[in-house]
């Protein structure tokens, strides 16, 4: 089962190491990874995606929780959350398919983000089946180039007032 | 008023009661080496390799319940301590460890004995720094002391650059320290005590299993307490031994894989299993859902990650063994439908099937005139140390004869590397336990083998005038291998026979030690006498029969009833 982890942790130097290392060490594994400063510059937020049964979800719950540098760890799957990642992928655009590329990176709602006289590059940003749907579609038109970036999430706030 | 960074060290050492640490000195430390030359209330050990440092002062610290200290220089000094912080990591040890460093314009230029200490011991300290701002110095080495004390206890590395040593810094006033990301659980769950509570007042089958954390917690007296109150039998891990009399009818000795026949029985037949500060190790639990599977779980630890992370625990307790067990003991103080003469009457069926098992396969050997037993060498040394001496182990067959046959009543009085298995623990282990006892009777069982990882640690013991008995039980194999070989590999005894060996006897004596022999189970108490009665640090070689085992033993992957015994 898939799981968005989010670690709140000191902005330190190593910490991030301590992080992956702890994953590396322990034999769990990372689909994605993102990791930026808060509001607070002396804390950064870890949103990790990992996959596993729950009773490994737990033991990387609280081995992260263990780490001295760490402050916080959420399963965003107990949480009502928004996911996001982004995307940016260079797609063949020549004449017979310029168009059909403009209007599908419409309907996606993505941007065109540089242009050439033989291909688009295409910024996404979205939960990663979005992205994942768009590659599936672009794929046979040509795509030359991905990169993207790990998920990020954050909970929704409440509904109530 | 400014003072250098190296007096600063010593000040905190002093603030923390430190006053016996364990070193090797080297280019990165030797400003704070001339500092320690100048500090007389501080005993600096020179061990001959930086290993011995910190299984001194592992044993050190287990020994006194306080954090033990080492100190090398960087590189090599650095990555020698390496299998000592790993092992005081995995036996949940209070250690800091210092570690000197190229000054930090260099750091990260592949400078002479420049080595990423930190990110080396990363995954086998509890924590690490590197001090890179010479106003850090200070709260680091607080906060450092605090976490290897504090919570589950583990070493704590603090890598030192050699111009943060020299700087001159202001010395900051001591403060409560309060960390914003680290607070370990102390006090128990009153709501999960009285759960506990309610299991163990309607068991009929209890077995209490100890490990570590009751004597890193101090609460042998709790146990004990709760074992005898409720007519409990308690089995112990290797780190447990001493949390509970080995002596008291309701001790079934050690469990797992080297356990006694009645312990590993015990365990699967209960119907609740009150885990105190262990953690259901591999070499404990064997094949993992045969253990003991009809049982409900209580598990007591202060690091919530040890739940359930091998097994399933139905009643999980975070907090300080101590702690939770003294509430156990008070809940049933004031429960009213506790009567304790009640309840021993209704696990006598249970204590006496207990009894059949130990009458049908008693922890024992098979005793022979001619040739000296190992466990008979164990067994002379409690007699005549009444089981008042403290032992230090290596690893292997040694280790597993000590605990065996060795019956610990109190706690700190067993030092082995548990965890990691670190051959060469058990002597400087000695001399730090030495140290941190002066009065008391050490002594090393080890092996022909393992003696030989840290025999240099000789020199030391002489210089500090601890007089450690080394008993050697002398194989000539390196032999828990080659029992695994000659049970499971057809007697193949692929480099497990040490087909050159020193004369320890000798060996003794070129260190101005004194060297003994035993050849015969005749010898065995003189020289145990003779060695008890020498003021110096003593070899004992006891020549023992080759191919002995260490029997119980459950096989690799096996489930722990499916025992080879004798």
């Amino acid at each position: 089962m898939k799981h968005t982890i989010s670690v709140l942790l000191q902005n330190k130097p190593g910490v991030l190491s301590r992080v992956t290392g702890l994953f590396s060490g322990r034999g769990f594994n990372i689909e994605s990874l993102a990791v930026n400063q808060t509001l607070d510059p002396e804390v950064s937020c870890l949103t990790l995606v990992t996959t596993g049964p729950d009773s490994i979800i737990e033991q990387i719950t609280k081995q992260l929780h263990k780490l001295i540098d760490v402050i916080k760890v959420t399963d965003m799957r107990e949480v009502e959350c928004v996911e996001r990642e982004m995307a940016l992928i260079r797609v063949k655009a020549e004449a017979a398919t310029r168009a059909e590329v403009l209007r599908i990176v419409d309907i996606f709602r993505g941007k065109v983000v540089d242009v050439s006289p033989k291909s688009y590059a295409i910024e996404l940003t979205g939960d990663d089946k979005k992205i994942q749907a768009l590659i599936d579609i672009l794929k046979p038109i040509g795509i030359q180039e991905i990169v993207r970036t790990g998920t990020i999430a954050m909970a929704r706030a409440k509904k109530t007032p | 008023m400014k003072i250098t960074g190296t007096q600063a060290i010593m000040k905190c050492l002093k603030e923390q009661n430190v006053n016996v640490i364990f070193g090797f000195p080297g280019g990165a430390v030797i400003d704070l080496y001339d500092e320690i030359m100048r500090t007389e209330w501080l005993t600096h050990v020179l061990v001959r390799h930086e290993q011995a440092a910190v299984h001194a002062a592992d044993a050190y610290a287990r020994v006194r319940g306080e954090v033990g200290v080492a100190l090398v220089t960087s590189g090599p000094g650095a990555t020698n301590t390496v299998t000592g912080i790993a092992s005081a990591y995995l036996d949940s040890i209070p250690m800091v460890v210092f570690t000197g460093q190229v000054p930090t314009a260099l750091i990260g230029n592949d400078a002479f004995q420049e080595v990423d200490i930190v990110g080396i011991t990363r995954p086998c300290t509890k924590h690490n720094y590197l001090v890179k701002d010479p106003k850090d110095l200070v709260p680091t080495i607080r906060e450092a002391f605090h976490i290897a004390r504090t919570g589950r206890p583990g070493p704590v590395l603090i890598d030192l650059p050699k111009d943060v040593m020299a700087a001159m810094i202001t010395f900051p006033e001591e403060k409560p320290i309060r960390m914003r990301t680290y607070r370990p659980t102390y006090e128990p769950h009153p709501g999960q005590i009285e759960k506990a509570c309610q299991a163990m007042l309607h068991a009929k089958r209890p077995v209490l299993y100890i490990g570590g954390g009751v004597i890193a917690s101090n609460a042998s007296d709790e146990v004990t307490e709760l074992g005898r109150k409720l007519s409990i039998p308690v089995t112990m891990t290797l780190m447990g031994l001493g949390g509970f009399p080995g002596t008291d009818p309701l001790s079934l000795g050690m469990l797992g894989m080297h356990g006694t026949y009645y312990a590993n029985m015990a365990v699967a037949e209960c119907d609740l299993l009150i885990a105190v500060g262990a953690r259901f190790d591999d070499r404990v639990t064997g094949r993992i859902d045969a253990f003991a599977p009809e049982a409900e779980i209580i598990h007591i630890d202060i690091d919530p990650a040890s739940i359930s992370k091998n097994v399933e625990v139905d009643i999980p307790i975070v907090a300080d063994c101590r702690q939770a067990v003294a509430a156990m003991n008070s809940w049933f103080n004031r429960a009213k439908d506790f009567d304790r003469d009640k309840v021993a009457q209704r696990h006598e069926p249970w204590l006496e099937k207990i009894r059949g098992w130990k009458d049908k396969h008693p922890l024992g050997y098979l005793e022979e005139t001619d040739v000296i037993k190992p466990q008979f060498v164990v067994e002379k040394l409690h007699e005549l140390t009444h089981g008042d001496a403290i032992i230090t182990t290596e690893v292997g067959q040694n280790q597993m004869w000590a605990a065996q046959f060795y019956q610990f009543n109190k706690p700190r009085h067993f030092m082995t590397s548990g965890g990691l298995g670190v051959m060469g623990y058990g002597f400087p282990a000695a001399i730090g336990a030495q140290m941190a006892a002066p009065d008391k009777v050490v002594i090393d069982i080890a092996g022909d083998g393992s003696i030989q990882m840290n025999i240099q640690e000789m020199a030391t013991a002489r210089q500090y005038h601890c007089p450690v008995k080394i008993a050697i039980l002398n194989n000539n194999y390196l032999g828990m291998v080659r029992q695994w070989q000659e049970l499971f590999y057809d007697k193949r005894y692929s480099n497990t026979t040490l087909d050159v060996a020193p004369d320890f006897v000798a060996l003794a004596r070129a260190y101005g030690a004194v060297g003994l022999r035993a050849t015969k189970p005749s010898e065995v108490e003189p020289v145990i006498k003779e060695a008890l009665a020498t003021d110096n640090l003593v070899i004992m070689d006891f020549v023992i029969s080759r191919e002995e085992g260490v029997y119980p033993m459950v096989p690799a992957g096996k489930a722990t009833t499916e025992m080879l015994l004798v």
